[in-house]
């Protein structure tokens, strides 16, 4: 029976890491040389993590299942980091970066996790430096800033459109060093199957050798998940095709928490759907929507003439154009929120206002921006300001500047020009809030396994605000993991080195063999691609932007049928022990069958919209949010038990000093 | 469209290889990806083999894509990986021949899969400043010219694919190797290290068995990120100064 | 090992040594043409044959010639080493190759020093082995040195030049020769790290200007003997 207990230390708000810092059991040097630690996952959370310890003299054996621990998803974040330091002097502070992040978070976040991240936030952006991660400068050498996702200040750090790339690269380059120290054991081309439990505690996991298939053993006397989201579970998302849940879930499976695993992040600014063969979508970074005005056409007989290609969107007056977030949220604009934005577009396509040929896609149109930067431009350079062609040029210029990698990827990918034609743009899964329930130790609710970045619950609530994500998986991985891990550790410095020849490690082994066998023992005639993509259409339709009782009870019901005919008529082609790219899949896609059930489970329960999380039936007369502090104000952690039928535990959420208010971008 | 499809298949690393012929309906909108996609849900439902090929991020960033497409390194378009490549550049009626990326120093794992630990390898020689965390100053008491910043972000934007070893003639491991070279030894941070570190790299290098190179600039050419070959000039300056300049052995 | 086989040995130091044997070369080839040009002087071989004896005499030239003879094997020997660990570092070829992303000469630089090395050899062959090892040439009295007797390398020229597939293959040598510096010339800068934003463009053409008029100026001299005397 799981017992949610948080650990979050005495003592006022700002005081409590602190204090905690100066209060947790520490391990001496010659005793953290005798204890190993286990971190899955080195995207930048693992990575983070995997080389802090190593320094701090633990000995590391880190896992992923790429060629190369630089490969992790956290590489294709574009817009930037957030931290409170208030380089601009425009009145940022830890309190205004905690304060954005619970108010960004609809109020379903721990205080002491957020303020403790908004307080390492600073510590992040000079550790970045000092490893050489070329952030933005200014003319005078100092680090630039910009603002981001609609908040007051300017505090987000930014390397041009690779802000993830870059600090990604770092805590590679990081890792790599403690490598060559022998200090972490890498094993790249591995993935983690089940995580062994010996007399309570995780003691070590299953890992599969990608290139020989060996099923291995593998022990520490702890061990970490920094195995990011789940936002793969919908098939199309802006997440890497290889992005999965199984070992959160294989954790879950073994009695550890799932939190809230309803609360996805929908983005509002992604390459829409062109096709059934469709593999992945493509984010366009938020950062657009500063110049960008989305609309569509008023009249539905333009929306068929655009989607014939008898008119171009170019052809529609202004008088014909609906700019809908300008017209419902006047105070905000094309700024509003990203859960915002997201079901507006929804609700427009719908009405049946979609403009490509599936219907899902509204405009995003720089030609306002260009032709205002071009006149500013004209009047700078003693120009005249109403010569249509010159404006229009300068203003391309300067839109380019800003602009420029991303209205290249838009053209590589659509072969539309969008300095000519709006783009079209739609709604996409991107980032999961969800995630493993954790302490304030970082601990699940199973001892000794810890779970930092996303693949945790606990920072950003019912949603994150932009340029957070970042934060948050380089926060739990160089500067708070590495101290509370010393929570657990401290009482293990009598503890042997882990055996992998334990009976526990013997029964995972041969449960992950049978696992594997009975999968490839079906033989059936549909491929595993097809049925992951049926599964996440059934959770895009029934659990995705906007959700319903009735759509959830249906699509849970869908979402079985489809689970017990992939359980009969999967076909994975080749061998167990081989190099078998079908098999990882396979895998993948049988942890998101039970995993979707859950979200299901979760979102049905909830009955309130927050964040992420539209209820349909929980909105108020202009069609907004309406949460419900009363009855929700807790943390949702299912225990999922007797396959199907989970255990709700609640963590009540306090908010001492915050105060709950409805959002309103009105 | 109608494509004909010649895919190198090779069942391990210690397996002969060839090419297999396939013929496949493709739409413009596909990315070169996505076509491999379908001709792979094709096969599985003959219940063959599908073509093992590295990918993941399917935007053009974390550099797992690696296949050498009509003799050119990620395709025909230029700055562009193979996953950021749509079939609209292709005509009907084209035939296709896909190799992996070769050389000695990256074995073939797997039909298009190809082992990239050597490029792993050269950076742990010594493609970091070694800095543990929590011993940074403050971020601001570091100052980077603009110029410098931006010199070192352009080579920071190698995403580690490998193109360049693929299509230098000698499969050279120079671009990747003066990318790091020249990211960290433009910054004043990297400064510190920065003759240890060259010296190290080449030494890994070498030892890899990267060809040399030939300034033939192929690397530049085909590399989808359009890392300078001027980093290569750089890390020769680097090494000679590390080697024939600096007071130690 | 010492820091300088270390050195040396790296895949770095093979190709400074490509480097500066090239450019020393590269300066040979002036000195070279400079003094050839005296043939096409109207003063029956007067002046060439002066400049010849003296060049075939001095001893701080001939100490100079070995090292260059040194210099030419260096850059042939290193050349073909590392051409052979550049196949080898390849393994497996491509079934297309491109030749979209690199020019036809800095692919070919090996085989196109491999016909140059042919050529010298048929030079040398024709002039030098004759003028140093046999008494095949003539002996011409110069004025200017007091009539002493020289060895008339200006009527083995002439003679030699007067046969079409010799100057065919001296023009096939020069072609090659100024493939091998269109790319040689701005690669041995490259190679040091002589790399710079403003003047790199200017190597560049100058390397190309060399390229053309260095072998222009030699196969003036086959096709004035050829088609003029």
């Amino acid at each position: 029976m799981i017992k949610l207990d948080a650990k979050i230390p005495e003592g006022s708000l700002a005081e409590k890491w602190t204090k905690y810092k100066s209060s947790v059991d520490l391990v001496a040097p010659n005793n953290k040389r005798k204890l190993e630690v286990i971190v899955v996952g080195t995207g930048l959370a693992g990575a983070s993590a995997a080389a802090s310890l190593a320094e701090l003299g633990y000995r590391v054996k880190a896992y992923t299942f790429h060629d190369s621990p630089r490969r992790a998803h956290s590489i294709a974040a574009q817009g930037g980091i957030n931290a409170a330091k208030n380089y601009q002097n425009d009145g940022d502070s830890v309190f205004r970066l905690f304060y954005d992040t619970v108010k960004g978070g609809d109020y379903r976040s721990r205080e002491a996790n957020v303020h403790r991240l908004a307080e390492v936030s600073a510590n992040i952006i000079d550790q970045c430096v000092a490893q050489g991660v070329p952030f933005a400068r200014e003319y005078g050498g100092t680090l630039a800033n910009r603002s981001f996702g609609g908040v007051q200040v300017s505090r987000t750090f930014y390397a041009r459109g690779q802000t993830g790339q870059q600090l990604l690269i770092g805590a590679y380059q990081a890792l790599s060093r403690q490598i060559s120290l022998g200090n972490v054991e890498m094993f790249n081309r591995h993935e983690m199957l089940d995580v062994v439990m010996v007399d309570g505690k995780a003691r070590g996991i299953i890992a599969r050798n990608l290139l020989t298939g060996e099923i291995e053993s593998h022990a520490a006397h702890c061990v970490v998940l920094a195995t990011g989201g789940y936002g793969n579970v919908y098939y199309l998302s802006t997440n890497a095709m290889n992005s999965n849940v199984s070992a959160a879930w294989r954790a879950s499976k073994k009695g550890a928490a799932m939190a809230n695993p309803c609360f996805c992040q929908i983005h509002p600014t992604c390459i829409p759907v062109s096709g059934t063969y469709q593999s992945k979508l493509t984010l366009m970074s938020e950062s657009l929507r500063n110049d960008g005005r989305v609309w569509v056409p008023l009249k539905k007989e333009d929306v068929e003439a655009i989607r014939k290609g008898a008119k171009k969107p170019t052809d529609i007056p202004e008088s014909d154009r609906d700019y809908y977030l300008e017209r419902k949220y006047p105070a905000f604009g094309n700024l509003v929120p990203r859960d915002v934005a997201s079901r507006a577009a929804k609700e427009v396509c719908d009405e049946g206002r979609g403009v490509n040929k599936t219907g899902l896609a509204v405009f995003l149109d720089f030609s306002e921006a260009i032709m205002r930067y071009g006149k500013a431009e004209a009047s700078s350079l003693g120009e005249n300001p109403e010569d249509e062609k010159l404006v229009r040029s300068l203003g391309t210029k300067a839109v380019e500047a800003k602009y420029g990698n991303l209205f290249e990827i838009y053209e590589k990918i659509t072969g539309d020009n969008p300095y000519r034609t709006p783009m079209r743009i739609y709604p996409a899964i991107h980032y999961t809030m969800g995630g493993l329930w954790v302490d304030y130790n970082l601990e699940t609710t199973l001892p000794g396994l810890f779970a930092i970045g996303e693949a945790n619950f606990s920072d950003h609530g019912a949603n994150r605000l932009g340029a957070s994500a970042l934060m948050q998986g380089l926060a739990d991985g160089y500067f708070v993991l590495p101290y509370t891990i010393g929570s657990f550790l401290s009482k293990e410095i009598k503890t042997e080195t882990i055996s992998t020849d334990l009976p526990e490690f013997k029964q995972a082994r041969e449960q992950v063999r049978e696992r594997l066998d009975s999968l490839m023992n079906i033989q059936g005639d549909r491929s595993v691609e097809s049925f992951h993509r049926e599964l996440g259409l059934i959770l895009w339709d029934y659990c995705g932007m906007s959700r319903n009782a009735d759509g959830l009870k249906k699509g849970r019901k869908l979402l079985k049928e489809l689970k017990e005919e992939f359980y009969k008529n999967v076909f994975i082609p080749g061998k167990t022990n081989e190099f078998n790219p079908e098999l990882e899949k396979a895998t993948r896609v049988a942890d998101f069958f039970e995993l979707g059930e859950l979200m299901m489970v979760d979102a049905l329960h909830r009955e309130e919209s927050c964040g992420g999380h539209f209820r349909e039936e929980h909105q108020t007369e202009d069609n907004e949010a309406r949460r419900d502090d009363e009855n929700f104000t807790y943390v949702a952690a299912w225990e999922w038990k007797n396959e199907g039928d989970p255990v709700l535990h609640k963590e009540p959420l306090k908010f001492k000093n915050v105060e709950l208010k409805t959002r309103s971008y009105k | 469209m109608n494509l004909k499809l010649k895919i190198w298949r090779q069942a391990g690393r210690k397996t002969k290889g060839q090419f297999q012929t396939y013929s496949l309906e493709a739409t413009p909108e596909m990315s070169f990806l996505e076509m491999l996609d379908v001709l792979n849900e094709k096969i599985i439902e003959d219940k063959g083999e599908p073509v093992a090929f590295e990918h993941d991020c399917r935007e053009g960033i974390c550099g797992s894509c690696s296949m050498v497409i009509n003799g050119q390194a990620h395709g025909p378009m230029g700055m562009t990986t193979t996953c950021q490549l749509h079939m609209r550049h292709f005509k009907d009626g084209d035939t296709i021949v896909i190799e992996p990326f070769r050389a000695r120093a990256f074995p073939v794992l797997k039909d298009l899969v190809v082992d990239r630990s050597s490029f792993d390898r050269i950076i742990q020689a010594g493609g970091y400043i070694s800095v543990n965390t929590g011993q940074a100053p403050d971020g601001n008491s570091i100052l980077v010219n603009q110029d410098d910043s931006k010199e070192a972000f352009d080579a920071a934007a190698c995403i580690g694919c490998g193109a360049c070893v693929a299509a230098c003639p000698n499969a050279s491991a120079m671009l990747f190797a003066s990318a790091k070279v020249a990211h960290l030894a433009f910054l004043p941070q990297g400064k510190v290290e920065r003759q240890k570190r060259v010296g190290r790299m080449v030494a890994q290098m070498d030892k890899e068995g990267f060809g040399n190179c030939s300034n033939t600039y192929a690397c530049e050419a085909e590399c989808p990120k359009g890392i300078s070959v001027d980093n290569i000039a750089k890390m020769n300056r680097e090494y000679f100064s590390s080697s024939v300049g600096s007071q130690k052995d | 090992m010492s820091w300088i086989t270390n050195f040396l040995t790296s895949s770095l130091g093979k190709k400074l040594i490509m480097s500066l044997t090239g450019l020393f070369l590269i300066v040979f080839l002036v000195v070279h043409l400079a003094g050839n040009l005296q043939l096409l002087y109207d003063d029956n071989g007067v002046a060439f044959n002066t400049y010849a004896h003296f060049m075939g005499e001095n001893e701080l030239i001939q100490f100079l010639s070995f090292g260059l003879y040194a210099f030419i094997l260096l850059h042939i020997i290193q050349g073909l080493v590392i051409w052979v660990l550049n196949r080898r570092a390849r393994g497996v070829g491509y079934a297309v190759s491109n030749r979209k992303s690199n020019s036809f000469a800095s692919r070919q630089m090996a085989l196109l020093g491999l016909l140059i090395f042919f050529f010298l050899a048929v030079h040398m062959g024709d002039f030098w082995y004759k003028v140093k090892f046999t008494d095949q040439l003539t002996m011409v009295p110069i004025e200017g040195l007091d009539g002493e007797l020289v060895k008339d390398l200006h009527a083995r020229v002439s003679t030699a030049f007067s046969e079409w597939w010799i100057v065919v293959i001296y023009l096939l040598g020069l072609l090659a020769l100024s493939l091998h510096l269109w790319h040689g010339f701005q690669s041995a800068f490259q190679t040091l790290g002589l790399n710079h934003k403003k003047y790199t463009p200017v190597i560049k053409t100058l390397g190309r200007l060399y390229a053309v008029l260095i072998p222009l100026g030699f196969a003036t001299i086959p096709l004035y003997f050829y088609f003029i005397k």
